[in-house]
């Protein structure tokens, strides 16, 4: 493992959202309980110009996370080596507090989809997936945190269940890990398990953050619920008492507020992670 | 049963493909209308890309055209980088090809012109030149050099496609009259700005970026414009910032750049 410390990332147990420009001038102004956000570390890979310079600006004033969503770490392909570079810059000049990616793949035949898409749990995908984490830690310098996916389907030759086969990534490769708690419960629903269940199995001593968006709701062809991870509304009910089961469990982490689509004004995502407040000062001191 | 990622990506782009099989929902059955998730996501994430890209093409067409022009170019051109700031390169020449658009003649020089400002936006930072470095002997101001920031972009088109983009951008702006323009982007600080170049301006700036000195440059550009008001064009360029340095002959060429 590159990294020698501990704690599987360097955010602050406290609440965070996801960054959207139009919010900077209220996030520096009123930021209320946000102590950190996260950026999409694609949308930071130009050369100059307005994002870099207000990311520069966030940095200074709060710690930043990274998260990517092109690297493709279930591909087939080997990973793109110009992209992993490009991390390797954006992480070596931010020094950003966390760096996570997600388990999915998004690249294939050299076209990048812009959708995190699924993989089967068989030894065949542990082994591809545990080598481009190995070659990503390697290269970057330092632990990432990987991230549990939202699901519509199954496969019919998987053989891991998805907390094992994290359990397992996290085991040999020494990564930490992301615990999307509304991405559990959208796969709960969809795929019919109890998300409960899910946390019991789930090696929750890796966490190093916590992520909670919204969901729309649709339905298959046998007219069962189809929740759909759009990242475009408040956070449900039934996840917040997700996220209180977790964090009974878990202690205190770092809370991140994903709202990605029909991006609201900064009053109603404040007010989000306020409610990520509440549920953690709720945890005994 | 296994599904390969050839299989998930083909039927992912052709919704006439069969879903592979394979996958399933929770009772087994085959996955059915769950794969059209992914179907949709990669489709809509794709034309919302396509729409933020190209604000004036999408407002020339209608959102409606433009999405369904959308939908034939992200199967023809997916991206090939996860970088989406700079999807689209490849939609000029879509345009162009597209016959039942051959009417608007237009259309792929204004999309071209909308790649440049993206370009200009995201470009690395540069520091302007001091109009004052070109108070110098003026015939070691013609033997000189001049660099360019990395934010400027030039755009030459056989029609009027500053003024359609201004007409399509900005409030009470006058109808477009026929006639071609070269177009300059700068990016003083943040901000591309697209201005038209007076005649010759295009040319000059190409032959300097080509390795001209000032004053080989400017009879390049006198060649197709016999009165080439170099003034002109040369106080866009200092206005916008797009200048970074000035070598006179025999100095090293080295221009500023700021990486972040």
């Amino acid at each position: 493992m590159p990294d020698g410390s501990r704690a599987p990332s360097g955010l602050p147990p406290l609440p965070g959202v996801g960054y959207k420009p139009q919010h900077f001038a209220e996030i520096l102004d009123t930021p209320g309980p946000v102590r950190w956000l996260e950026i999409h570390a694609e949308n930071y890979m130009g050369a100059g110009g307005r994002p870099i310079a207000q990311l520069r600006h966030l940095s200074e004033r709060f710690p930043i996370s990274v998260h990517g969503v092109g690297l493709s770490i279930g591909g087939e392909t080997p990973l793109d080596a110009d992209h992993l570079a490009r991390l390797k810059h954006l992480v070596g000049w931010l020094n950003p507090a966390s760096f996570s990616e997600h388990l999915a793949w998004s690249t294939h035949d050299s076209h990048f989809l812009n959708d995190l898409l699924p993989l089967p749990y068989t030894d065949a995908t542990l082994t591809r997936v545990c080598g481009h984490i190995d070659q990503v830690q390697e290269v970057v310098g330092r632990r990432m945190l990987l991230e549990n996916p939202s699901s519509y389907l199954a496969f019919a030759e998987s053989t891991w269940s998805e907390p094992d086969f994290l359990r397992e990534i996290a085991r040999r490769t020494g990564c930490g890990l992301l615990l999307d708690v509304n991405n559990v419960f959208v796969s709960a629903t969809n795929l019919d398990f109890s998300p409960q269940g899910y946390i019991d199995a789930y090696p929750l001593d890796h966490v190093g953050e916590i992520h909670l968006g919204g969901h729309d709701e649709d339905h298959d062809d046998h007219g069962r619920p189809l929740l759909i991870d759009s990242h475009g509304r408040e956070v449900v009910d039934p996840v917040w008492s997700l996220l209180d089961y977790v964090l009974d469990r878990s202690g205190p982490n770092p809370i991140l507020i994903e709202w990605d689509t029909d991006v609201p004004d900064w009053p109603i995502l404040r007010a989000e992670a306020a409610r990520a407040r509440t549920a953690l000062e709720r945890l005994p001191a | 049963m296994t599904v390969t990622q050839d299989e998930f990506h083909a039927a992912l782009l052709d919704p006439g493909r069969a879903i592979p099989e394979g996958l399933r929902d929770a009772d087994a059955h085959p996955a059915g209308r769950r794969f059209n998730v992914y179907r949709n996501n990669v489709a809509v994430s794709l034309t919302e890309a396509m729409h933020q890209a190209f604000p004036v093409i999408t407002k020339l067409l209608g959102a409606q055209n433009m999405d369904g022009l959308a939908g034939i170019f992200l199967r023809l051109h997916p991206p090939s980088s996860p970088l989406m700031m700079f999807y689209g390169a490849a939609f000029p020449e879509f345009l162009a090809g597209m016959e039942q658009l051959s009417h608007l003649g237009y259309l792929p020089d204004v999309a071209r012109l909308e790649l440049a400002i993206r370009h200009a936006y995201h470009a690395a930072d540069s520091s302007p030149l001091d109009p004052q470095a070109l108070a110098i002997d003026p015939d070691a101001l013609m033997a000189a050099h001049l660099s360019f920031a990395p934010a400027m972009q030039v755009v030459r088109s056989p029609w009027p496609i500053h003024a359609i983009w201004r007409f399509n951008t900005e409030e009470g702006a006058p109808k477009p009259e026929p006639g071609g323009q070269d177009v300059l982007i700068t990016r003083p600080e943040y901000d591309p700005i697209p201005q038209p170049l007076p005649p010759g301006g295009a040319d000059w700036i190409e032959a300097l970026q080509a390795g001209a000195s000032i004053g080989a440059a400017f009879e390049a550009a006198a060649e197709t414009t016999s009165d080439f008001d170099l003034g002109a064009t040369l106080a866009l360029l200092l206005q916008g910032g797009a200048l970074t340095s000035l070598t006179e002959e025999g100095q090293d060429h080295e221009p500023t750049r700021l990486d972040p």
